[in-house]
């Protein structure tokens, strides 16, 4: 970039680390609740392959107490193959717990959408469980902000 | 380029030296409405796009930033090239006609030769001269952020603007702080606009379906043209979301695939995005949404000479504050484009006769607060701006203000990008002041905040401008701050960029448990109060007579 950030990148570079009156972060919460656990406990600690499953989410929430999300997965959703059920975590509320969606052939397709609540920025994790017992995962990141500054 | 090299030459070496009045007739002499508006036309197509005119009605001195960050794929790319290396990029000769439009080198010299630019009656010039060429070639097209941010918009609720655009036959806008204006409001002036208000991305929060209409279907020139509009994705993040209740936005991306899709179905053989998105989120979305022929980008205010080719899709960054009028002529056959021709017109006031009609059409509605307007508050002797990632004079000026006459340790300023600039020895009139704080939520509110607290909202408004994925990012600069100094690493993940956040009174860290007093201004909460942010700045300087505020170095970049 210009000539006066490189200048100030050099200056400052040297002494950056040597001062912090505030800890690590305090924006992003990095998966500090039972999140892990539960994905072992849903999949029986097979690891789940990523792909099949599209998340709908806003990249940032308009309002964190109600966010739209839409959880589709791909499956002819037939008696040889359907998606069984779908998990769907918050890695950074309190409790990771979102939902979890029961489907069956007869569901004809595996969709599924709710208003869920976010305490803050975080990844909202799907995880699907096929009928021949092999899993799926998609996540995506969705900012809640304090608000205020575009334009 | 605009500009011949004699000519650019010559006057390069006499800004700095000929008297203003002298020099300026100078300009007006060589540099003709003529050559600004030379254009070998091609093609079958003329998109005329002007975007983010902020309820300028006047002809204005804009600097354009000196610091403009690009990040992750961005870094390095236009239009995160200012200054010197824009020059260099474009092979624009420094001291020209063209630099000082489009960046911020030598801005007060310049100024003082060039003059003032933009204004409605001149880019009523610009348009018409291109419509007499074009005839029904030509779609012109307003990218929004049009009908707030002076006084006479924010008195009339929008209807300067919305009156004067009309003598202007626009054929289609989209909007961001139009929505500011509510939506009982928003709604009452596009119920009367006579052409459409588009935003393919904006559904009621009820039944979910579309507020606006998505898309317009025109013919210019035997080609039928989508045009598909797309309001500003986060406007009810960035601006009051208590004002517009009823509407959810975002970018819906595959809505809008499936309106190009229809666009093409019914027979489009052109389609036109008309965004609000921002420039760097329009260069993402165009790898993402195919079918899209040409981007008409607004919302970041970048001003570009040239289109930027995206896969097929052609993006066009017009600036903003009337500046600049882009001009795209294209060859349109088989549904596809198969040429084109493109030109960033400056619209420089003293080269660009004013159009009569419009002229006087701005004169009526200024006409009962004029004098109001122009009255002087008091002087500045340095270069007042407010452009720039992280601060300008006339933000420190305005926080300055704040502290003062709100008695507060801390302030901060909302990052917006638009708002006019003042040479050193110019008097700030009230209009200067309205120019940079005129919106529907000026409370300047007086809150305790923890140290801690700050912080989170430095890293959050941070992380709304350099997270590494433009969908996350809304836009704006960085939220301006006074009473307080910070280092912000650019590359650092989401609350973890700002660092060593320093009290400027005592010169002592910032402690994360303390309380704070904190004022500032433009708070997205319902019911902030306090005086509105334009009294508390005029009392300011008129206690002051002269301010002189100088380049100040309390935030420390690294990482860019």
């Amino acid at each position: 970039m210009t000539m006066f950030n490189r200048r100030q990148a050099l200056v400052v570079g040297a002494g950056a680390a040597a001062m912090a009156a505030f800890g690590a972060s305090t924006g992003t919460a990095f998966a500090a609740n039972d999140s892990e656990e539960q994905i072992k406990k849903f999949t029986g600690g097979k690891t789940a392959a990523q792909g099949r499953i599209k998340l709908d989410l806003p990249e940032i929430a308009e309002n964190g107490n109600t966010v739209p999300m839409t959880v589709t997965v791909e499956s002819p959703m037939t008696e040889q193959s359907y998606v069984a059920s779908v998990l769907i975590l918050a890695d950074g509320n309190p409790r990771a717990g979102v939902a979890t969606f029961h489907f069956s052939p007869a569901s004809g397709v595996a969709e599924a959408n709710t208003r869920i609540r976010l305490a803050s920025t975080q990844n909202i994790v799907a995880v699907a469980k096929m009928n021949d017992g092999s899993f799926f995962t998609a996540s995506k990141q969705v900012k809640v902000t304090i608000g205020g500054c575009g334009g | 380029m605009i500009s011949r090299r004699d000519f650019v030459q010559l006057a390069a070496a006499t800004a700095a030296l000929v008297p203003a009045g002298w020099s300026r007739a100078f300009a007006q002499q060589r540099l003709t409405q003529n050559e600004l508006l030379d254009f070998p036309s091609l093609g079958n197509v003329t998109l005329v796009h002007v975007a983010d005119i902020h309820g300028q009605l006047l002809p204005l001195l804009f600097r354009e930033p000196s610091i403009n960050i690009g990040v992750g794929e961005a870094k390095g790319l236009v239009p995160h090239v200012t200054g010197r290396a824009l020059l260099d990029l474009y092979k624009i000769p420094p001291g020209s006609t063209a630099a000082y439009a489009l960046t911020s080198e030598d801005f007060s010299a310049l100024a003082k030769s060039y003059g003032r630019i933009g204004g409605l009656d001149r880019i009523a010039t610009v348009l018409k001269s291109i419509r007499s060429e074009r005839g029904d070639r030509v779609a012109f097209l307003d990218g929004g952020d049009t009908w707030q941010n002076s006084y006479t918009s924010l008195q009339s609720k929008g209807q300067d603007m919305v009156d004067c655009m009309a003598l202007l036959k626009p054929d289609a806008m989209t909007g961001h702080w139009e929505f500011t204006l509510g939506t009982e409001r928003v709604k009452e002036l596009v119920g009367k606009l006579g052409f459409p208000f588009l935003a393919q991305n904006i559904r009621d929060t009820e039944w979910n379906e579309p507020a606006f209409k998505p898309m317009t279907m025109i013919e210019r020139g035997g080609v039928k043209i989508a045009v598909i509009g797309q309001a500003f994705p986060y406007t009810p993040i960035a601006n009051p979301r208590w004002m517009m209740p009823d509407w959810s936005f975002g970018i819906r991306e595959e809505d809008l695939a499936a309106s190009v899709e229809k666009a093409r179905r019914d027979g489009a053989g052109l389609v036109v995005l008309l965004s609000h998105n921002g420039f760097d989120v329009d260069r993402k979305l165009a790898t993402r949404v195919r079918g899209i022929d040409v981007i008409l980008t607004a919302h970041t205010h970048d001003a570009l000479p040239d289109v930027v080719k995206v896969g097929k899709t052609l993006l066009v960054a017009s600036g903003s504050h009337g500046k600049f009028v882009s001009r795209l002529d294209l060859d349109v056959r088989d549904g596809e484009v198969k040429a084109f021709r493109f030109k960033l017109i400056p619209v420089f006031a003293d080269a660009i006769a004013p159009d009569a009609e419009m002229a006087a059409k701005i004169k009526a509605v200024r006409a009962p607060h004029e004098a109001m307007l122009k009255e002087t508050v008091g002087r500045t002797d340095t270069l007042l701006y407010r452009r720039g990632n992280f601060n300008g004079t006339l933000d420190d000026l305005i926080c300055e203000a704040i502290v003062a006459e709100r008695d507060a340790e801390i302030a901060l300023s909302p990052g917006f990008r638009w708002g006019n600039s003042l040479l050193p020895g110019q008097e700030i009139t009230r209009e200067d002041i309205y120019n940079a704080t005129a919106i529907t939520y000026p409370a300047t509110y007086r809150v305790t905040m923890s140290g801690a607290r700050l912080k989170e909202v430095l890293e959050d408004v941070a992380d709304n401008l350099f997270n590494p994925d433009p969908y996350y990012q809304q836009g704006g600069d960085m939220v301006r701050v006074g009473g307080v100094s910070y280092t912000i690493d650019i590359a650092n993940p989401m609350g973890n960029r700002i660092s060593d956040l320093t009290l400027r009174a005592t010169g002592k860290p910032l402690e994360a448990g303390r309380d704070y007093t904190v004022a500032g201004w433009a708070s997205v909460a319902e019911g902030a109060e306090g005086p509105p942010i334009w009294d508390v700045v005029m009392n300011h300087i008129g206690k002051q007579g002269v301010v002189a505020p100088r380049e100040s170095s309390h935030v420390r970049v690294v990482g860019g």
